[in-house]
């Protein structure tokens, strides 16, 4: 009894000590995460039922953004455009990469040079890029259109016709994304069994053959952990529209953070901008939801 | 995979054309900055170098105070570098070693976040930065002043210590078996002599990871110091560029004299780590 009634006090001032020294380790970063993730989503979300402008208004009213953003054209197209990007985008660079790792993965001389030069112009800022690729796309003198003309082919004017202004920000992006995901994609080879080619090959197997038969199935799961990581940074895209198109022409490479930069900025219709980024967030997440469920059924297939 | 001599040629060949591809736009903006006008816009193009000069990056150097950009860029990014490798590693060993109420919960939480991307919190990060009491002018209640719009504070703390690093490092600590700190742990040293002491210098690859990520994402950020910073002498060097492509008609030497010389602290950054980068990345990979 007399030694219960010493212990108890003490085993709890171990718990309170044990608590105190973890929270003193986790409390900045948790600090941080509560004034700038929970109050701002939080606030997101009341935001996007107000009519909130920073100036004057701040009334509640209700559903009211929500309906007007189901009815919203420009938000529309916004979506409609980051489809036809990521349509372009996302097959091309799978599809780079995937390549470009395999051949790099012949245990060739220089490939280690070869993964450096692929790597280089993701160091580069999507700003810099952009900028870079403004003066190759120069429809008179830019180095794109005068490679071009070397096999009998007008070049457009990239920049200035709604059909081509996404395929030049398509461009760009690939052009700095592609060496991470090549140095993605050599990762997931590290894991495929040498054995499984020798085997393949005593079958009488091409190399094609089995990087279409072997590889590409086997790294499945680096493919879709690469296009989902595209697919949402797609619906991110900002900065390659803001510096080489402004969003244009007609709208036609206005992206969702774009719009939501612009109506919140610079129109300061924060509370609408608030509902279109909350709208554009339950999009992301239905689709990453259902997309998982997907390649669940794939994978058990 | 093992292949032919004739497969070979044929890879490096491919490889080779690939690599000029990718390497052509840096050839052509290294060239376009060191060039005379008149060999910039002749046709057809010229593709040897011809006569050299520096008047492009004189000129990108008067146009905008490069300078002051580039120490405004350098404190931004250092700053938060620094707090996220200190308290992320810190963070990150809490919810991996010690054992406290809450600690699944929290972290399960905090990673949730992740799904929630950033123009959800753009909006109302800037009002909780423009509020933010006794901060800019204002008062207790965070009304009366700016907080911390035009500042770099307001583009720091934002991402201060990010979810991510948090994550990152926990994962590294996860693979230290929990014994190391034992015999410490018998002699009576606190938890914080153990961590700094036994745990951290064990990280060093995991940090200079994360280090060189924060650096690369620090210096090539836009988006958020162009909404916070409105200052002209506040600004950052990814905005530096709007002063030449928002002329109607483009200064295309400087343009490129002026983006080689924002990229170039992070190529030579990577030059000297490339370990660091190539293993950062595929860590992501591997993790998800």
């Amino acid at each position: 009894m007399r030694k219960n009634h010493i212990i108890r006090p003490t085993a709890r001032t171990a718990r309170i000590r044990r608590n105190l020294t973890g929270y003193l380790f986790v409390g900045p970063a948790l600090l941080f995460f509560a004034v700038f993730v929970l109050l701002p989503v939080g606030l997101a979300a009341y935001l996007g039922f107000t009519n909130y402008d920073i100036l004057t208004r701040s009334d509640w009213i209700g559903l009211d953004n929500y309906w007007r953003l189901l009815q919203d054209e420009i938000f529309h197209t916004t979506l409609a455009n980051i489809v036809s990007y990521v349509v372009l985008y996302v097959p091309l660079m799978i599809f780079l990469s995937f390549c470009a790792a395999i051949l790099l993965n012949t245990r060739l001389f220089g490939a280690r040079a070869f993964r450096t030069i692929y790597y280089l112009p993701g160091l580069t800022s999507a700003v810099a890029a952009s900028t870079v690729w403004l003066w190759l796309l120069n429809p008179e003198y830019g180095l794109v259109n005068q490679i071009l003309s070397y096999f009998g082919i007008v070049g457009p004017a990239w920049l200035s016709h709604s059909r081509t202004a996404m395929v030049s920000i398509v461009m760009v992006t690939l052009w700095s994304g592609v060496g991470g995901n090549i140095v993605m994609y050599l990762a997931g080879l590290q894991n495929i069994p040498e054995s499984l080619y020798e085997s393949a090959s005593l079958d009488g197997a091409g190399p094609i053959r089995s990087a279409w038969y072997i590889t590409f199935p086997m790294l499945a799961p680096t493919t879709f952990f690469i296009s989902m990581m595209l697919l949402i940074g797609s619906f991110q895209l900002f900065d390659q529209a803001y510096v080489l198109t402004k969003g244009g022409p007609a709208n036609s490479t206005l992206t969702p953070v774009y719009l939501i930069y612009n109506n919140g900025f610079a129109e300061l219709n924060m509370g609408y901008a608030s509902a279109q980024a909350v709208g554009l967030f339950f999009l992301i997440l239905l689709f990453t939801l259902v997309s998982r469920r997907f390649n669940r059924e794939v994978t058990v297939v | 995979m093992q292949i032919s001599r004739p497969g070979k040629a044929t890879v490096i060949l491919v490889l080779s054309v690939f690599a000029v591809i990718m390497a052509l736009p840096f050839y052509w903006s290294v060239l376009t900055s060191l060039r005379a006008n008149d060999d910039i816009f002749a046709i057809p193009i010229r593709w040897l170098p011809g006569r050299l000069t520096f008047e492009h990056y004189i000129q990108a150097f008067q146009m905008v105070p490069f300078a002051r950009y580039f120490l405004n860029t350098l404190q931004i990014t250092l700053i938060g570098l620094a707090t996220n490798l200190f308290f992320g590693s810190l963070a990150g060993y809490g919810f991996a070693k010690l054992r406290f109420t809450g600690r699944k919960t929290l972290f399960n939480l905090m990673v949730s976040s992740i799904m929630v991307p950033g123009v959800v919190t753009m909006i109302p990060t800037f009002l909780v930065l423009k509020n933010f009491p006794l901060a800019g002018g204002n008062d207790l209640l965070g009304t009366g002043g700016i907080g911390f719009v035009n500042s770099i504070w307001g583009v720091v703390l934002p991402g201060g210590v990010g979810v991510f690093a948090v994550f990152f490092m926990r994962q590294f600590y996860l693979s230290l078996p929990d014994d190391l700190a034992e015999s410490a742990r018998v002699e009576g040293a606190s938890e914080i002599v153990i961590y700094f002491r036994i745990y951290l210098p064990l990280v060093k690859p995991a940090l200079a990871t994360l280090a060189i990520f924060g650096f690369h994402s620090g210096w090539n950020s836009f988006l958020w110091p162009n909404i916070i910073l409105n200052d002209p002498d506040r600004r950052v060097l990814t905005m530096a560029l709007q002063a030449f492509s928002f002329n109607n008609q483009t200064e295309y030497g400087a343009l490129m004299a002026a983006s080689l010389f924002i990229s170039l602290p992070v190529i030579v950054v990577f030059a000297f780590f490339q370990r660091y980068f190539i293993q950062g990345i595929a860590f992501a990979g591997i993790k998800n």
